[in-house]
């Protein structure tokens, strides 16, 4: 791959917090104009590095450019290209809203007009003039993430960083949040995305790489990630039970995985990669003349992308992100 | 016309409308200006800490109240007993609490530091091009008018109650400055606390366990000859002794000698040793 494409090249990248070693060589590559998804349970690293991509934190070993510069040896570069979204909102409670904006317009180099005309397009953008004179402190969560978004954007950063951007939000506001990450890419930012929830790296993701205890465990598109995981799980259940071994065969003769049964003595559960797979399945039932009364098929959560690339379930590294 | 059920939704609880094509705009028009220079960048940090004020104007009670109770409290405890009258005790009294005075409320700045650097919006300011001093520097500046605020209730509580200065406006101008610059020097200090400490109250209590000395074994209140031989070695080099003569020296019009060479020296060493070192605790990584 061209190296000029990518807007981060990750080798081998470490932290170490006195003996707890936060992100244990890690490599990425994000390609210019992309979502890059990073999913992973608390404590794995994603926060540790995000913030040593956005020059908060030093490396301890490794080696990262952002936007083709250093993180290390050119911080003040990195720092004219990118733009920070953190997981505690990254505004001042103690002013307004507008206040926020013009005072990063004034940070980033415009003079006071400027910053006060950015601010107000910013607001009506964003859907926060009502709110505009109000103190952030007296904001809903949903709202300090848009100011916060549109506090990132005051200069269009050319790869911008989100830290769990819709951790603690309610439906709506998630929805808005994604919109607005939508609305980024297209204007031709490049994306990091933190988070936990595999449904958001698959709603804006291209790429997904999964990290546990500092590492990365797989990597690939979200439909890619799914087939490695063995996609959805699936569940029959029959309207009469003493078809169930039958029903076990046939199935075994067209899924991939195994069939089990349940300790429901109607039930059965498998894995299938696509729907496509579960329409095949039903088709042979149905062709051996067993009924199914019930049929789940499910997107692989969080929790089985997890168990079935690590062995262990996403919750029980317990441990608080280390920075 | 009857009276209905009000069935406009309260603005505040609309959900707006996020529009593609409006953040699309609001994209395109952003050009990336060059970073702001070190000096606009404080000011603009400065103008934050004002914003606060603005917000919370309850902030300024340490700036008017506080100077208003050392003036009368010393001023009418101690000026019979120690110069026959308060007004009397007034005359060399008013510029020691002055800088008695602006000293404690230095203390302030390594407070709010402590507070506001945990929060979220510094993780902002540390990502953005600017010169990473200029966080720090814009809030001393801007403490630097409330400096400026409390040296006014100072004097003008001091002139109604009879401090009458031989040197004038121009003496009591350069005695203020002076005062400014000392106590922006000085901050650096608090400032260093406030980033290593784990909380304001313990940023207060250290500050105070230095600051009281500092003022109390000084020239402020009493003539040091009255004192033991080795509070005076302690109160010779004191630099609110040499700031309180320079205080004294220029808003009466009478001789300086070295007190102002002493307090510039002074305030040269806080902030050769307290700047590098409190901008390694504010890059620390946290």
């Amino acid at each position: 791959m061209n190296p000029a494409e990518l807007a981060i090249e990750v080798v081998g990248l470490r932290k170490e917090f006195g003996a707890t070693k936060a992100v244990n060589g890690v490599d990425l590559e994000v390609r210019r104009g992309t979502v890059y998804g990073v999913l992973g349970p608390n404590g794995a690293g994603k926060t540790t590095t995000i913030r040593m991509l956005a020059t908060l934190l030093t490396p301890t070993g490794g080696t990262a450019k952002v936007m083709g510069h250093d993180i290390v040896t050119q911080p003040q570069a990195v720092r004219r290209h990118v733009s920070l979204t953190g997981q505690l909102a990254s505004v001042d409670d103690e002013i307004t809203g507008r206040e926020n904006l013009v005072l990063i317009g004034r940070l980033l180099g415009f003079d006071p007009a400027t910053a006060r005309t950015r601010a107000e397009e910013l607001l009506s953008a964003f859907g926060l003039v009502e709110a505009a004179d109000r103190l952030v402190k007296d904001y809903s969560g949903g709202m300090r993430r848009r100011l916060d978004i549109a506090a990132s954007i005051v200069v269009t950063p050319e790869l911008l960083f989100l830290d769990e951007p819709t951790t603690g939000l309610d439906p709506r506001s998630r929805n808005q949040v994604w919109d607005i990450v939508r609305a980024l890419v297209a204007g031709g930012t490049t994306v990091m995305l933190c988070t936990q929830y595999l449904e958001e790296a698959d709603q804006l993701a291209d790429r997904i790489a999964i990290i546990d205890h500092g590492r990365v465990i797989a990597e690939g598109t979200p439909a890619e990630l799914k087939a490695q995981v063995g996609a959805g799980s699936l569940r029959f259940r029959l309207r009469e039970p003493e078809q169930r071994i039958d029903a076990q065969r046939v199935l075994s003769g067209v899924l991939e995985a195994p069939v089990l049964l349940e300790s429901d003595p109607a039930v059965l559960s498998s894995h299938a990669p696509d729907t496509e797979a579960v329409t095949a399945a039903v088709d042979e039932l149905r062709q051996a003349g067993i009924r199914v009364s019930e049929l789940a098929y499910g997107q692989p959560s969080l929790d089985e992308v997890f168990l079935a690339l690590t062995g262990h379930p996403a919750d029980d590294t317990t441990e608080e992100d280390a920075a | 016309m009857s009276v209905t059920t009000p069935t406009a939704p309260t603005a505040t609880q609309a959900d707006p409308v996020i529009s593609e094509t409006e953040i699309r705009s609001a994209l395109s028009s952003s050009v990336r200006p060059e970073p702001p220079t070190p000096w606009d960048a404080s000011v603009t940090f400065a103008w934050r800490a004002v914003l606060k004020i603005k917000h919370v104007p309850m902030q300024l009670f340490d700036v008017t109240a506080f100077p208003i109770m050392f003036v009368l409290l010393y001023t009418y405890l101690f000026g019979g007993a120690l110069a026959g009258s308060p007004k009397e005790y007034l005359q060399g009294l008013l510029p020691g609490i002055l800088v008695m005075t602006v000293s404690m409320i230095t203390i302030y700045t390594g407070m709010g530091l402590n507070n506001d650097v945990q929060k979220g919006i510094y993780d902002r300011f540390r990502s953005l091009p600017i010169w990473r001093p200029a966080v720090l520097v814009g809030m001393m500046l801007a403490d630097t008018a409330r400096y400026i605020g409390a040296s006014i209730v100072v004097l003008v509580l001091g002139v109604a109650l009879g401090f009458r200065p031989d040197g004038g406006t121009l003496g009591v101008l350069a005695a203020v400055a002076l005062l400014l610059v000392f106590c922006f020097a000085m901050s650096w200090i608090w400032a260093l606390l406030g980033l290593s400490a784990q909380t304001p109250e313990t940023v207060m209590q250290m500050a105070m366990t230095i600051l009281f000395p500092l003022t109390f074994a000084s020239n402020v209140f009493v003539d040091p000859s009255t004192m033991p031989g080795w509070v005076q070695a302690f109160v010779k080099v004191n630099p609110v002794t040499h700031l309180t003569d320079a205080s004294r020296a220029l808003m009466h019009g009478t001789d300086l000698g070295s007190s102002v060479l002493w307090v510039a020296l002074w305030s040269i060493g806080f902030l050769v040793v307290f700047f590098p070192l409190t901008m390694r605790a504010y890059n620390r990584e946290r």
